[in-house]
C-alpha cells in the first residue's frame, strides 16, 4: 500500500485504539483488502497490539485479509433473496466461473462473494457489482452481467 | 448556512424557506432510496435536471429528490405535488414527457400511472392506492417530504421544535415520564419500554453518559431502519438529542452498517449540517446543553445488533457480547451510563414530544402502542415498506396491502422477526402485530422483517437457512450457541438430505430449549426459535422429508430429481443452452432430456424455461 495513503486514513485518528475498525474500514474501502504489512503499520500507529488488529480484521466479514479480484460480485443471501431463488444465482457465478462465495478465480478478474442482506429486499433477489445494483437477478441475468464483465476486461486489455 | 441560536431563529427561518418556496408551482418528488437507485432512478434525475434547464422551469418547479417511499417494487417512482399524482416504473425517456405534458399542461400521461391488479383500473395519486391506503404512515410519510440532504427540508416541515419545545418548556424528568406515558417499547427487536430504559440511565451515577444509535440492521429480510436513517436522518438526529438531555449525555455515537453506504453518506452530511447550524455543538438553540454525534461504521457481523457487542465494536474491539449482571444503562460504554435505541424507536421520539404522549399511546393495541414499519417481502404481489398502526392482524398487511401470492401458488407462511423470530402458518395470520401475541405464538415482532412464503418454499429449509446463517455469525464464546447452532444445524441438514430420523426431532427440540435457557446473549437464546417454530407449525414437512424422503415443496436438493415434460417441451433449447454442467441433451426441435448421472439438481434449467417444462420428482 502506498504509504501517503494510509498516512491520510490515520491522520488525526493516530494513539486512538477505538478508531481501529474504522481505519480498517479505510484501507478496505481504498484496496480493496488488508495486508500484514499494513496490519503491523496500523498496530503500530494506533498502539494496538498487532494480535488484537489481526482478531478484529479476521472477526468482522467488512474485511478481507487477500487481494480480491478486479470485479467483485456480491451476491445477497437474505430472506427475501433466499426465498425467491439466491441459491440459484450462487450456483450459477459458481458453475459459470469455477468459484465458490469467497473466492477469487485464478486469473484475478472475478471474486464472488455473498452477504447478508443489503436491504434491497423488495426487489430480491439483488446483487451487487463493485458497488452497483442489480434486482429481480436470476440465473440468465448473472450469466449475461458475467459476461459482458468479461468482454470489458477483454476490450479494456487489447486497448492496452 | 444559517445559524440558528434560538427558538426564534428556527422559528424565522422556517417561515423564511416557506415563503422562498411559494414561487414553486409544482414539486417533483423523485424516491432516490437504495430501492429505486438499483432500478436506475440516478438517470431519470439527471434528465429531470437537464429537462427543467432546457424548458427554463428551475424558478418554478422544484425537484426533490429524497429518501425511500416504500413501494419499491413500482420504482422509479415519482409523485408530483400539490396534486400528489403517482407515476411509478418511470425511465429516463419518459422525462421529456412528464415536464411538456404533466408539468407545462397538466395533462396526465396514463400509460405511468400504478394500474390496480384486482380492478384494472388506473389509480392517479398515491392516496389511493391500495398499497398505502391500508396504511398509517407516521413516520415514512416524512421521507416523501424531505431531501435527506437538506436541512432546510426538515426544518420547513417543522423539525426541530420538537428540540425546542424539550429545551425550553420541560425539565429531563418530564421528558422522560413523557416517555414513560406513552408506553413506546423498543423497535429492534426486543420491545423493552423506551421510557424506563432512559430513567434508569437518568438514574445511574455518574457525570459522563452517552446515547447510541444501533442502525446496524443485520436482521436479513429487513430494511426500515437503512429507509430511516437514509430518507430522514434529522429526525433520528432530533430524537437523540431529546434523549441525551432526557438522561443528561452530551456525546452520542451513531452505529450503522457498512453494507448501507447510502445511509452512511446521508448520515455524515446530516451530522456536519447540524453542526453548521448549531443544532449540534454547544449551548444548542441558547440552552446550557451541548451535545454532539460521532458515526461509526459497523464491520458486518450480525451479533453486533446486541447491545454489548456493539459497544465493544465502538471500542474497537471484536464484538463479543458481556453478560448483563448490570445493565449498559449503568456499565455501558466505556463503562459509562449508556442508553442504546434502536434507529425506529429514535425516530418516534419528536412526534410523541411536539403531540404528547397521549396522541402517541392512542394508537395500538393493550401492550403495543403507536406504529411499526415492517419490510413485507417475499412470495406476495406488493413489496416495500410499510407501516402500520400496531395491532393491525397479519392478513390484512399480507392481503390488502401487500396484495397477496405473485403467482399462482398459495401463501403458505410468513417469518417474522428475523433470525430470532419464526414462521407463522396462514391460520395464525388473525394474530396482530403485536410484540406479547406474537411472542406467544412462537415468533416476535423483532426489527419488522416480514418475509412471506408459498407452496414452493420448504420449511425444514427455512430451519436450515436460519441455522446456517447463525452458525456463521456466532461470536463463539459462549459453548451453548457455538456448539448447539451448530448440532442443530448437522441434524436439519441429515434431514433435508435424507439421513434423518425420527427421534432427531425430539433431539431438535431438547436442543432449542437448552439454548433459549443457557446461552449468554439475546441472539443465542432466540436462536432455535426458527426451528422450533417451524416444528411447531410445520412437523409434518419434517416428517414427510424423514419418512417418505421427499420435499413436498421441492427444495431440498438431495431429495429431488429434474426431468422435462415432453408434453409441454418446445425444444426451445434454452435449457440446454443454459445447463452449466451439459447434463442437458437433444437436438433443436427433438426431445430433449436429462443426464441424472451429470445433473447437480443446480434449478438453472427450470428458472430458464419459458414453458414450465422442467418438472420436480
Amino acid at each position: 500500500m502506498q504509504n501517503t495513503n494510509l498516512d491520510s486514513i490515520l491522520e488525526s485518528r493516530r494513539s486512538q485504539p477505538h478508531q481501529l475498525i474504522e481505519v480498517l474500514q479505510d484501507i478496505q474501502e481504498q484496496h480493496g483488502y488488508i495486508s500484514e504489512e499494513t496490519m503491523a503499520t496500523v498496530s503500530e500507529e494506533l498502539g494496538v497490539p498487532l494480535m488484537d488488529v489481526y482478531s478484529v480484521a479476521s472477526f468482522y466479514k467488512s474485511f478481507s485479509l487477500k487481494p480480491r479480484g478486479k470485479n467483485v460480485i456480491t451476491i445477497c443471501t437474505g430472506t427475501a433473496c433466499h426465498v425467491r431463488g439466491a441459491k440459484l444465482i450462487v450456483n450459477q457465478a459458481n458453475a459459470q466461473l469455477d468459484v465458490a462465495p469467497g473466492e477469487t478465480t485464478d486469473d484475478g478478474q472475478f471474486t464472488i462473494e455473498h452477504v447478508n442482506c443489503v436491504g434491497a429486499c423488495a426487489l430480491a433477489p439483488v446483487v451487487t457489482e463493485n458497488g452497483s445494483y442489480h434486482h429481480h437477478m436470476d440465473s440468465g441475468k448473472l450469466r449475461k452481467l458475467i459476461k459482458s464483465l468479461e468482454s470489458k476486461d477483454t476490450e479494456e486489455n487489447s486497448n492496452d | 448556512m444559517t445559524k440558528i441560536n434560538t427558538v426564534n431563529d428556527l422559528e424565522n427561518l422556517r417561515n423564511k424557506i416557506l415563503e422562498d418556496r411559494e414561487k414553486f408551482r409544482a414539486t417533483l418528488v423523485i424516491c432516490g432510496g437504495t430501492g429505486c437507485q438499483a432500478s436506475r432512478a440516478g438517470g431519470v434525475i439527471d434528465e429531470i435536471k437537464k429537462e427543467l434547464d432546457n424548458h427554463g422551469l428551475n424558478e418554478s418547479v422544484c425537484l426533490r429528490t429524497t429518501g425511500c417511499h416504500g413501494f419499491c417494487e413500482q420504482g422509479p417512482l415519482i409523485v408530483i405535488e400539490p396534486d400528489n399524482l403517482f407515476y411509478c416504473h418511470v425511465t429516463p425517456d419518459d422525462v421529456h414527457e412528464i415536464i411538456t405534458k404533466t408539468i407545462l399542461n397538466n395533462e396526465i400521461v396514463e400509460r405511468l400511472l400504478y394500474t390496480d391488479p384486482v380492478s384494472g383500473n388506473l389509480i392517479k395519486t398515491e392516496s389511493e392506492i391500495p398499497f398505502y391506503k391500508a396504511q398509517d404512515r407516521q413516520i415514512l410519510t416524512q421521507n416523501r417530504q424531505v431531501d435527506p440532504c437538506s436541512i432546510e427540508d426538515y426544518i420547513a416541515i417543522g423539525g426541530y421544535t420538537a428540540l425546542g419545545k424539550t429545551l425550553f418548556e420541560m425539565s429531563p424528568e418530564s421528558v422522560v415520564q413523557e416517555i414513560m406515558d406513552s408506553e413506546l417499547r423498543g423497535r429492534g427487536g426486543g420491545g423493552f419500554p423506551t421510557g424506563l430504559k432512559w430513567a434508569e440511565c437518568r438514574e445511574a451515577p455518574g457525570d459522563e453518559k452517552y446515547v447510541i444509535c444501533n442502525a446496524d440492521e443485520g436482521d436479513p429480510g429487513a430494511y426500515m431502519d437503512r429507509c430511516v436513517l437514509e430518507g430522514n436522518p434529522h429526525l433520528v438526529l432530533e430524537g437523540m438529542l431529546i434523549g441525551a438531555w432526557a438522561i443528561g449525555a452530551s456525546q452520542g455515537h451513531i452505529y450503522v452498517r457498512n453494507e448501507y453506504p447510502l445511509a452512511v453518506d446521508n448520515i455524515r452530511v446530516a451530522v456536519q449540517q447540524a453542526r453548521e447550524s448549531g443544532l449540534l455543538g454547544d449551548g444548542i438553540l441558547g440552552s446550557k446543553f451541548s451535545f454532539d454525534v460521532e458515526i461509526s461504521r459497523g464491520g458486518g457481523a450480525f451479533v453486533c445488533g446486541e447491545s454489548t457487542a456493539l459497544m465493544a465494536s465502538l471500542e474497537g474491539k471484536v464484538g463479543e457480547p458481556k453478560p448483563k449482571d448490570v445493565h449498559t444503562v449503568i456499565d455501558g460504554l466505556w463503562h459509562k451510563p449508556t442508553t442504546l435505541n434502536n434507529v425506529e424507536t429514535w425516530a418516534n421520539v419528536p412526534a410523541i414530544m411536539k403531540n404528547g404522549s397521549s396522541a402517541f399511546a392512542a394508537k395500538g393495541s393493550k401492550g403495543s402502542k403507536g406504529t411499526k414499519i415492517l419490510a413485507l417481502t417475499g412470495c406476495i404481489k406488493n413489496t416495500g415498506l410499510v407501516e402500520v398502526e400496531m395491532g393491525t392482524p397479519i392478513k390484512n398487511i399480507v392481503f390488502d396491502i401487500g396484495g397477496g401470492a405473485n403467482n399462482e401458488k398459495p401463501v403458505k407462511a410468513v417469518q417474522t422477526g428475523g433470525p430470532s423470530g419464526g414462521c407463522l402458518p396462514v391460520e395464525k395470520f388473525d394474530l396482530p402485530v403485536d410484540f406479547d401475541e406474537l411472542y406467544d405464538a412462537g415468533s416476535m415482532i423483532g426489527s419488522g422483517g416480514m418475509v412471506v412464503m408459498d407452496e414452493e418454499t420448504c420449511m425444514v429449509d427455512v430451519a436450515k437457512y436460519f441455522l446456517t446463517f447463525l452458525q456463521d455469525e456466532s461470536c463463539g464464546k459462549c459453548v451453548p450457541c457455538r456448539i448447539g447452532v451448530s448440532r442443530m444445524l448437522e441434524i436439519v441438514t441429515d434431514i433435508t438430505e435424507g439421513r434423518g430420523k425420527l427421534e432427531q426431532i425430539n433431539l431438535l427440540e431438547e436442543l432449542g430449549d437448552t439454548l433459549s435457557h443457557t446461552a449468554l446473549c439475546g441472539l443465542g437464546k432466540t436462536a432455535a426459535n426458527p426451528v422450533l417454530s417451524t416444528l411447531r407449525y410445520f412437523r409434518e414437512e419434517y416428517e414427510i422429508h424423514i419418512e417418505e424422503k421427499k420435499c413436498p415443496a421441492g427444495v431440498c436438493q438431495e431429495l429431488i430429481t429434474y426431468a422435462i415434460d415432453p408434453e409441454s417441451c418446445t425444444f426451445c433449447g434454452l435449457c440446454k443452452k443454459a445447463c452449466p454442467h451439459n447434463a442437458i441433451t437433444g437436438e433443436k426441435k427433438q426431445a430433449h432430456e436429462i443426464d441424472l448421472g451429470l445433473c447437480i439438481k443446480c434449478g438453472i434449467c427450470r428458472s430458464e424455461c419459458k414453458f414450465e417444462s422442467i418438472i420436480i420428482n
